[in-house]
């Protein structure tokens, strides 16, 4: 009998002991939720892959708090259905302490309900304002508004004295979006739209709006959409020989736009974007410089393709987690949270994050450099 | 308000976009001519003559004048095997059958195109350049030229084919009746053949000559085939000058409504205008009335 019992205490001990030692190496787990698949593939790729390359970063320097980090990514193919699934599973099974993601701005409105339910913090790679306007308590994210876009165009515009200007938007939910902040924000900053034209995402001819447009007093287009139509753009002003500084959108900041315009048809376009595609010019004593150079260098040489600044989202959303859970000394979501909402002064790929209980982006227009496209390359304004 | 440069450059552009459209059309009235089927291939057909074309370019390394017949000759071969796998063995079977059958052919190539060559947007260089042309104040593109005149051509050839030719008249015979034609000593399955053969160059030859201007992805088919049926539908379905006419009012109507109008309600005007048409005239403009057996 007595041999009995102390096999059941040594049993017990062994049990306790196990539970205890289990505990400590139990990783902390972070959800993912990206549209590797499907048509906004173009920014859920390059963020899973810099996903998976920050998760075995930080497993090689040791993890967090001395506990393994676990990224769990799942697809939402480009679908607000399946990123609702993909963040059930994430709550209910992964029992994760953060979610990133989703990439597309549709995806993320759909799970926030969820993640608020859950008490979840949420850091998400979608642009459109309405994510973090007005404040939901547990939801952040990394991408730059799209107001702070047209701030930086008009700042631009402004000092060139340009104040009349045509808008030429895409008839989707970017550039729809785009528009009204284009309006908003004009009768802010005291510019006049003298021309509000519209053309089809996959539109193939826009000569008749350019067309329209010349026939105005605009000094300035500013056109906004994604590629290809502004592509399109591009060829149809060489076309109509319109002399007008041409701004586009940050949705067209990347090498692809150019390649479709033709490096002939894009010379001359102003662009806000993140300092990301200009690298190479950003001076060395910019706090972003290291930053951009190690994670360009570090992604292109593991994935054999050019970094994007979508990519950069997902980098920035995950390091800010990551210093959260350090500042905080803990992985639980509230803490998390919490500490998110103390960053100051963090410095990502997009630009120098600063939360507050009232502003869960937590970026300016600084976060947004000029460019001019010129032989084909990107020249950094000043 | 419009100046009369202004309305010529609208002309002019929807003139192009129109024979973008006519072109893409030309395709459903072959098919069309000889089973009745209205093809929903046909925008993969011309999405496969662009993309073709520019991988031929992009990993073959080929000069166009190689890279657009190479990508022709390939679709054509498309269009074969899309009959024999798919069409012939139901071949007997309600129109509408098939003409399901060729949605799912759609759906097929343009899934397979998505793997083959990704979902980036491909531009083609211009054959004969990018410089813009000046006339009268209004400024078209060599392209435009080489897409109004291969439109004509397709056209003049397609009227002569089915006028003039012997395997032309067999074709159109085999639409009227099948089993008369094959009594008359016609084989309706190597004119069905020929058929899909023929729709599938001309598409093609239609998706590489757009692409220098349109842009070009797995997924064009899909706006180009609507438009260009539209085009067959306004015109009236069956005759290839209609579908070029069609197409030609569709995009200059589209043109004239963003220029006058608003950009934002081009579609919108262009389709109520179409509806409106149909209305008067069920059978398109340049349409037979269908005359019914009772």
């Amino acid at each position: 009998m007595g041999k009995q019992i102390g096999v059941s205490w040594l049993a017990l001990l062994a049990l306790v002991w196990l539970q205890a030692s289990a505990h400590a190496a139990e990783p902390i787990r972070i959800g993912a939720i990206f549209s590797v698949t499907g048509p906004a593939s173009f920014l859920g790729e390059p963020e899973r892959n810099t996903a998976k390359m920050l998760e075995e970063d930080f497993n090689k320097a040791g993890g967090l708090l001395g506990r393994k980090v676990e990224v769990t990514v799942y697809d939402d193919e480009s679908d607000a259905t399946k990123a609702v699934t993909a963040v059930d599973r994430l709550i209910k099974r992964d029992r994760v302490v953060a979610v990133i993601g989703p990439s597309t701005s549709g995806s993320t409105l759909a799970i926030v309900p969820k993640v608020e339910e859950a008490k979840l913090p949420l850091i998400s790679c979608a642009a459109a304002k309405k994510i973090v306007e007005p404040v939901k308590r547990w939801v952040f994210k990394t991408p730059q508004s799209d107001a702070l876009a047209v701030r930086k165009i008009y700042q631009h515009a402004k000092k060139a004295g340009l104040g009349k200007i045509a808008v030429l938007t895409a008839s989707d939910a970017f550039g729809a979006a785009g528009r009204e902040e284009l309006k908003d924000v004009a009768a802010q900053v005291g510019m006049t739209i003298v021309a509000d034209e519209v053309f089809g995402p996959k539109d193939t001819d826009m000569t008749a709006q350019l067309t329209r447009i010349k026939g105005t007093a605009a000094q300035a287009i500013v056109v906004w959409g994604t590629n290809p139509g502004p592509a399109v753009i591009a060829r149809n002003r060489v076309q109509l020989k319109i002399g007008l500084p041409l701004y586009m959108s940050h949705g067209v900041a990347s090498p692809k736009f150019i390649e479709l315009a033709g490096p002939e048809n894009a010379e001359g376009i102003l662009l806000p974007a993140g300092r990301l595609i200009a690298e190479g010019q950003v001076p060395a004593g910019h706090p972003q410089k290291a930053i951009l150079s190690n994670y360009i260098k570090e992604y292109e040489s593991r994935f054999k393709q050019p970094t994007s600044t979508f990519g950069g989202y997902a980098w920035d959303a995950i390091m800010l987690v990551a210093q959260a859970v350090k500042r905080a000394q803990s992985a639980e979501p509230a803490a998390i949270r919490d500490a998110l909402e103390a960053t100051r002064g963090f410095w990502g790929t997009t630009g120098e994050y600063n939360f507050s209980a009232e502003d869960h982006n937590g970026l300016t227009e600084e976060a947004f450099v000029m460019v001019r496209i010129t032989k084909g390359d990107w020249e950094l304004l000043r | 308000m419009a100046s009369p440069s202004d309305l010529l450059q609208y002309a002019i552009s929807g003139a192009t976009l129109g024979a973008t459209y006519g072109l893409a059309g030309l395709g459903f009235t072959v098919i069309f001519n000889t089973t009745e089927i209205i093809n929903f291939a046909q925008g993969e057909f011309v999405m496969l003559g662009g993309m073709l074309a520019v991988f031929a370019i992009r990993w073959g390394g080929l000069p166009s004048a190689l890279a657009v017949p190479l990508a022709i000759a390939l679709t054509t071969l498309v269009g074969v095997v899309t009959d024999r796998l798919t069409i012939r063995p139901v071949r007997g079977r309600s129109v509408i059958v098939l003409i399901i059958i060729t949605i799912g052919v759609s759906i097929v190539l343009r899934g397979a195109a998505m793997l083959l060559f990704g979902k980036d947007t491909y531009a083609l260089p211009g054959f004969s350049g990018d410089a813009p042309i000046g006339f009268l104040g209004a400024s078209f593109l060599p392209q435009n030229l080489w897409v109004g005149g291969m439109t004509l051509g397709t056209l003049v050839a397609m009227k002569l084919y089915f006028d003039r030719t012997i395997s032309g008249k067999a074709m159109l015979a085999c639409a009227c009746d099948r089993k008369a034609a094959s009594l008359m000593g016609i084989n309706v399955d190597a004119m069905v053949t020929l058929s899909f053969a023929l729709s599938a160059l001309v598409g093609a030859l239609g998706g590489a000559i757009l692409a220098p201007i349109t842009l070009t992805s797995y997924d064009v088919g899909i706006l180009l085939g609507l438009k260009g049926f539209a085009a067959c539908i306004l015109g009236g379905l069956g005759n290839p000058f209609g579908a070029v006419a069609g197409g030609v009012i569709l995009g200059v109507l589209e043109s004239l409504s963003a220029g006058l109008i608003s950009s934002g309600y081009k579609d919108a005007v262009a389709f109520v205008i179409l509806l409106t048409l149909l209305f008067v005239r069920p059978s398109g403009l340049f349409g037979r009335r269908a005359a019914d057996r009772v």
